[in-house]
């Protein structure tokens, strides 16, 4: 146990997502370490985050104003919708610049085990944005774990009336990998989703 | 296959051993509590990533160690790998084979297989329906590791749905207690909360009946190619003809079930549709209680002599040889799988049959490639397989060879 603020400071840090006791501790006193302008500069940022950072209203993303840069952007294709857990998925798929369309971030997944529902999530919201039907395709991006495939098959099944293409990112082997490394159920997956060769 | 070298490190009772192994019959000779046990089980881990004596790994590792290694040098074809095990309790196990290390331990599953008969499987007969499903499923991971894969999927997926069910029960019950939104024009007065509730449970009964679809269909399947041979090596260790069966107990709706237990082996489409079915219908129940009604996780094998259910009407002995005869037809099924002989571990097994038993177990196990057996008392492992094989003397978690032979290579404690 150190005295008073380091303590505290460590205690805050060994908080966060990934951060241990010791790692805390690590930080903690590169912090004191550092000029108080670089500190400054982490609070600013601290500050900042909380105070400026909100919800795009459209698509839930992490925005700067009512809506995100990609909702704001009028060059977006509006007929398709990606939905993604977080906001760290549309980051994720923005750097592939293969996707035009707008996105829609439900804040996580189903998992009654940590309590989450549906209603958790913002899937409600996704209905309104369908109405107009302007939305061709709704892309499911959830992650190809239990409960984004839980996410997944519970999305397809309320938007089967709603008369959009509802499709599923493909699972299968990485790109630049061997196929002896990959375990047999992502194997046994690209068996399943294979596709014929056009010569 | 056989096990050729087995290195223990601070497993349970032994710092370290070194310890030899040759095809063909080895016998552990030694007091009670002296650690002749500790060595079968240790190879039984490296088979199957678990203990047949305990659940959790604390107690493999020395009392006062941070973590136990085992190390074996696994000959099949006359090619050896070595498979390495590190047990460190409350953290994930890491493996390696060869020199690698493997990405998850469950990689290493089928490097060796084991086929284990220890006092704890009479459980199998007496005990509660887990053990006789537990008992199946490791079958299956031992016939094609990427069962265990579909097991563990089956199981979070449980998981899951069980917190659904207690979490949500008081509104799928009673309905929320929030008021109900006001209707809008025409639309009939809706209930969201127990709406959203009972769709998120038909995804997870979606989910369950796919993967419990799956496991129920290889359970099945496997049940259906072990029984014949159960019959067989009952009879074989019992010298009469007596029998033995083991049918499959289904939680699915009644038809269904009764095909099962019949011994038919339903399409996976038609067990998913079925499962689906029978999740639908047992609904309010599942609902007031909380857990999860149908599945494979509530399922039974009944195992039955002549007429008579095992449970509760064979004889201590009977019951002994119900559980071996198990054993050696997963033994026998396994041999024809893999074109190769897992490796036969009887772990205290002939102290608790009689002469007769005996002699007739030692002439089945005879043309094994190699059966490791533990015993307290020498002269209670027929002649037979003694005169055919090795002794070793363990004491006081060391072992010596050949009756007052010298430690095998002591080794130094690392670091």
């Amino acid at each position: 146990m150190y005295e008073g603020a380091v303590q505290d400071l460590i205690d805050e840090l060994g908080r966060l997502p990934g951060v241990g006791p010791k790692s805390a501790q690590r930080i903690a006193f590169h912090l004191l370490q550092q000029d108080s302008e670089d500190v400054n500069r982490l609070v600013t940022a601290l500050t900042e985050v909380k105070a400026k950072v909100r919800f795009c209203e459209v698509c839930g993303n992490v925005a700067q104003a009512e809506r995100c840069r990609i909702c704001a952007d009028p060059r977006r294709d509006q007929t398709s919708i990606c939905v993604v857990e977080e906001p760290k998925d549309v980051v994720a798929i923005e750097r592939t610049r293969e996707f035009r369309g707008t996105y829609h971030v439900l804040g996580g997944a189903i998992s009654p085990i940590d309590g989450i529902g549906p209603d958790d999530l913002r899937v409600r919201e996704l209905m309104p944005r369908l109405a107009s039907g302007e939305v061709q395709e709704v892309i499911i991006a959830t992650d190809p774990n239990l409960e984004g495939e839980a996410t997944a098959t519970y999305l397809s099944r309320l938007l089967r009336d709603v008369g959009v293409t509802v499709t599923r990112l493909a699972s299968g082997l990485p790109v630049g990998g061997d196929l002896e490394y990959a375990d047999e159920v992502t194997l046994g997956r690209a068996f399943e989703g294979r596709r014929q060769v056009n010569a | 296959m056989h096990v050729r070298h087995l290195t223990l490190k601070d497993f349970r009772s032994y710092p370290s051993a070194e310890l030899a192994l040759t095809p063909g019959v080895t016998t552990f000779v030694g007091l009670n509590g002296q650690g002749k046990t500790n060595l079968v089980e240790a190879i039984g881990y490296l088979a199957t990533l678990g203990s047949h004596r305990v659940a959790t790994d604390q107690p493999l590792v020395r009392f006062g160690a941070a973590q136990a290694i085992v190390r074996g040098a696994i000959v099949r074809d006359e090619h050896e790998t070595m498979v390495e095990l590190e047990i460190t309790p409350g953290r994930a196990n890491r493996a390696r084979l060869g020199r690698s290390p493997v990405a998850r331990p469950r990689d290493v599953l089928g490097t060796v297989r084991t086929v284990l008969f220890a006092p704890e499987d009479l459980s199998l007969v007496k005990g509660d329906p887990s053990e006789r499903r537990r008992f199946l499923d490791e079958l299956l991971v031992q016939r094609q590791p990427r069962w265990s894969g579909v097991r563990s999927d089956y199981d979070k997926i449980l998981k899951q749905r069980n917190a659904l069910l207690k979490s949500a029960a008081p509104v799928l019950r009673k309905g929320s207690r929030r008021p109900p939104r006001p209707p809008r024009d025409g639309e009939p007065l809706v209930d969201e909360a127990r709406e959203s509730a009972l769709q998120t449970l038909d995804v997870w009964n979606d989910h369950l009946a796919t993967v419990g679809s799956q496991l129920l269909y290889a359970r099945l399947r496997l049940l259906r190619d072990l029984v014949p041979d159960l019959a067989d090596c009952y009879d074989a260790v019992s010298a009469a003809p007596s029998n033995a069966r083991a049918t499959y107990r289904s939680s699915l709706h009644e038809e269904l079930a009764a095909r099962i237990a019949a011994g038919e082996v339903p399409e996976i489409d038609e067990l998913r549709a079925g499962m689906l079915e029978t999740l639908d219908s047992v609904r309010t129940g599942e609902i007031e209680r909380g857990i999860s009604l149908v599945g494979p996780h509530r399922d039974d094998v009944v195992l039955s002599l002549g007429d008579l259910p095992a449970k509760g009407y064979a004889s201590h002995g009977e019951s002994w040889s119900f559980a071996l005869g198990l054993k050696l037809a997963a033994y026998r099924l396994l041999r024809r799988d893999l074109g190769d002989d897992p490796v036969l571990v009887l772990d205290d097994v002939f102290a608790e049959l009689d002469s007769g038993r005996r002699e007739r177990l030692a002439a089945l196990v005879g043309d094994c490639e190699q059966v490791l057996i533990t015993a307290a008392v020498g002269a209670d492992v027929p002649d037979v397989l003694r005169e055919r094989g090795s002794t070793v003397l363990v004491e006081l978690g060391q072992v010596v060879t050949e009756a007052g032979g010298e430690p095998l290579e002591p080794v130094p404690a690392d670091e």
